[in-house]
């Protein structure tokens, strides 16, 4: 008798640590959406917001400050193009919308796709370099031989905290050729 | 102890010895038989994981290429690790809970005992499936035991999908492990045996048990994204589809850093076992050592970024994580203080369990302090990935972990065969392995403050020396461990009868069962008078 209800509760038991066991792997997966809210608030990792509207821009300059925006560009792995921005920085009032040309071209004799992504030090800055325009949005397929110039369209919050002066933008360009090959077979 | 009273096995018709032959072991719901399989395998894993360091060891005697290529040396590395933490660590302390757990509370067996069977059986699998990459083309694993994206996804040798497989089984083996060990200790306890009477390695490993079912389900979860992202074009890891390769560092050690206490609360467990049987004294401060014990692992959760201080981290972050691993030698501390206090006008000797035992306490906290060296922010991104790194883990590692197995392995071994070891031998192993693992690991620190990086094949002509030493170490320590193979075999086979008792001092519900332990014991729940305190 005795055995059998031991037998039972640890039958209940090991259900209980089982529904554990799969809280826990859930757990594993939902810590990924959770990371890209806490990146987003505390802009670790240099973590760029989406395309900021236009009406958002220009409605207030600051006249009476001034920072300095650097521009980076590199290439993940040595995929062969030319990526360069047009200028290496900029004094830009907070409010002010300006726009930067980065130079791409694809030497080689193939269609090869490109995709950036951005970052920003330090990273409290992050959350305030807004972008109205950026070849960030997409992909970039270039031709053999093509060369293009993508502009990005950004703007200074004017709440970037007082104490940043200078801050930079990082753009790492990736080869993603094979990834979306497969994304557009996929997707017939 | 009156043995007659609790061998009763043969009293009913429908209690039999062990089948016969290899079905014996396959079959086998015994716990005895189940803790016997995972300690060889682990000794087996242990070998291996041993044969890997030497390959390690013998390539950095000296400076520039010898033996093997980068490629290589880093499968090498990659492999040691797994091996040693997943197939030689962790099993030998499921091995000893199985053995142990249901003899210290006087449990029947374990709670579940067809799962303990499967737990056991799939572990040779995932073994055979990640050491077989080793013979596949491009390798095997090469990106180090941690696995970071995207040299784990981008940039892994195809035979990585087997690696995820390996990974996947053994985390399903250690959480069906996990969930056994607490149902029996929730549930199996004899009449009288009060959490608060239970012995410390029952409470370690009923903590080390939660430990695992919250951070394996994690590790699953981390090496399912990593198979998604490979097979399925996702991009978890992936930076150039919006994932981010320090989401990686950021689950894995929230995995990790539990992990590493997974290894070791166990070992404070037997130690706590070990040294108040030779001291004859009562451990000093049981109730401290199991809230010690629980703060531990509750830190654990909450430190592990600590592992990555170098990736870029917001002030506040740095700060709370360093002064949380930081917080963790105050428990530590008061467990290593109670063992000096039980020792501390104890009448001591010093056969071979508490020479290890010892040692664990002294060369344990050499690597808790240097532990505490790493936590320090601003001095980590000087230590980061070098070999100092390695000297501090490794020290928490093998005079830690593998000293208290080898403890253990020496203390329970006359109730495991009902024969004495040989004390000569056992003391000659001893002594060279605690010579070997100085020689071996010491240096290291030197290595790693001098700015040797780890995970490298070949090394600048000024970290030659300390390379020599260290090796000469390492083949020491490892040729040393066949000694232990020799004295168990030898112990098998025969010597000096155990008495039940088998230690003057020892205390506890495992040694009133006679030695070796009968096939079943505690068919009856033993009677509640021999259940004292701690």
């Amino acid at each position: 008798m005795t055995k059998n209800v031991a037998k039972g509760n640890n039958k209940k038991l090991a259900v209980k640590l089982l529904f554990a066991v799969v809280g826990m792997f859930a757990f594993g997966f939902a810590l990924v959406p959770l990371y890209d809210v806490i990146c987003d608030i505390t802009g670790l990792n240099g973590k760029t917001g989406g395309r900021v509207e236009v009406a958002e821009a220009g409605q207030l300059i600051e006249e009476d400050r001034e920072v300095t925006v650097q521009f980076i560009a590199h290439q993940n792995v040595e995929m062969g193009w030319e990526f360069k921005p047009s200028a290496n920085q900029m004094r830009v009032k907070p409010g002010e919308v300006h726009v930067v040309h980065y130079r791409v071209s694809n030497p080689r004799d193939t269609l090869m796709v490109g995709q950036a992504i951005p970052s920003v030090a330090p990273n409290a800055a992050a959350g305030h370099l807004n972008k109205i325009e950026c070849f960030c949005f997409a992909e970039q397929p270039l031709q053999a031989g093509e060369t293009v110039d993508m502009a990005l369209r950004f703007f200074v919050d004017p709440r970037l905290p007082e104490e940043i002066t200078k801050l930079t933008l990082s753009y790492t360009l990736y080869d993603i050729t094979e990834k979306s090959k497969t994304a557009a077979v996929a997707s017939r | 102890m009156s043995s007659a009273a609790i061998d009763h096995a043969h009293d009913h018709d429908h209690h039999h010895g062990p089948a016969k032959g290899i079905t014996r072991w396959l079959f086998t719901t015994n716990h005895k038989d189940i803790g016997t399989l995972y300690l060889w395998f682990s000794f087996a894993m242990f070998l291996l994981g041993g044969t890997f360091a030497l390959v390690i060891r013998a390539e950095l005697f000296q400076p520039g290429l010898q033996f093997v290529d980068p490629n290589f040396f880093n499968q090498m590395t990659t492999m040691h690790g797994l091996v040693m933490v997943f197939g030689a660590v962790m099993p030998a302390f499921v091995g000893l809970a199985n053995w142990m757990i249901p003899l210290m509370i006087g449990a029947p067996d374990m709670a579940l005992p067809r799962m303990n069977n499967w737990s056991f059986w799939i572990l040779p699998f995932a073994f055979l499936l990640m050491v077989s990459t080793l013979f596949m083309e491009g390798g095997g694993p090469n990106f180090g035991w941690t696995f970071y994206a995207p040299l784990s996804t981008t940039y892994a040798p195809d035979s990585v999908t087997y690696f995820i497989f390996a990974v996947h089984i053994m985390g399903a083996s250690s959480i069906m492990g996990a969930i056994n060990v607490i149902a029996t200790i929730l549930n199996m306890r004899a009449p009288g045996m009060t959490l608060m009477k239970m012995p410390l390695f029952v409470w370690t490993w009923l903590i080390t048990a939660y430990l695992l079912i919250a951070v394996m389900p994690v590790l699953a979860g981390v090496v399912t994204m990593m198979l998604f992202d490979i097979h399925f074009g996702t991009s978890f890891f992936n930076a150039a589809g919006g994932g981010d390769p320090v989401l990686f560092q950021h689950l894995f050690w929230f995995f990790g850093h539990p992990e590493v206490y997974i290894m070791i609360l166990p070992a404070f467990g037997i130690v706590s076992a070990i040294i108040p049987t030779f001291a004859r004294k009562r451990l000093f401060g049981y109730d401290s050592m199991v809230y010690a014990t629980a703060s531990i692992a509750f830190l654990s959760f909450i430190v592990w970024a600590h592992h990555m201080f170098t990736v870029g981290m917001p002030l506040a972050g740095q700060l709370f994580f360093m002064y949380a691993t930081m917080l963790i030698a105050v428990p530590t501390g008061v467990k290593v203080f109670n063992w000096v206090a039980t020792m501390f006008r104890g009448a001591m000797t010093f056969e071979t369990p508490m020479l290890f035992a010892i040692a664990f306490v002294v060369l344990f906290t050499i690597g808790g302090f240097t532990g505490v060296m790493l936590a320090i922010t601003p001095a980590d991104f000087q230590y980061h990935d070098t070999y100092f790194v390695v000297a501090h883990f490794h020290y928490v590692l093998v005079p830690g972990a593998v000293f208290s197995l080898m403890a253990a392995a020496y203390y329970w071994l006359p109730k495991w065969t009902g024969y004495m070891y040989d004390e000569t031998l056992g003391k000659l192993h001893f002594w060279m392995s605690f010579v070997g693992v100085n020689l071996l690991f010491f240096p290291q620190h030197f290595l790693g403050l001098a700015g040797m990086p780890r995970r490298i094949p070949d090394y600048a002509l000024q970290f030659a020396n300390f390379n020599w030493i260290s090796s000469v170490g390492a083949f020491l320590f490892g040729f040393s461990q066949l000694i232990l193979l020799l004295v168990v075999i030898k112990c098998i086979r025969g010597g000096k009868k155990a008495t039940a008792q088998v230690w003057e001092g020892a205390q506890g519900l495992e040694w009133t069962v006679p030695s070796p332990a009968p096939y079943h014991t505690f068919e009856t729940p033993p009677d509640p008078s021999l259940i004292k305190a701690q």
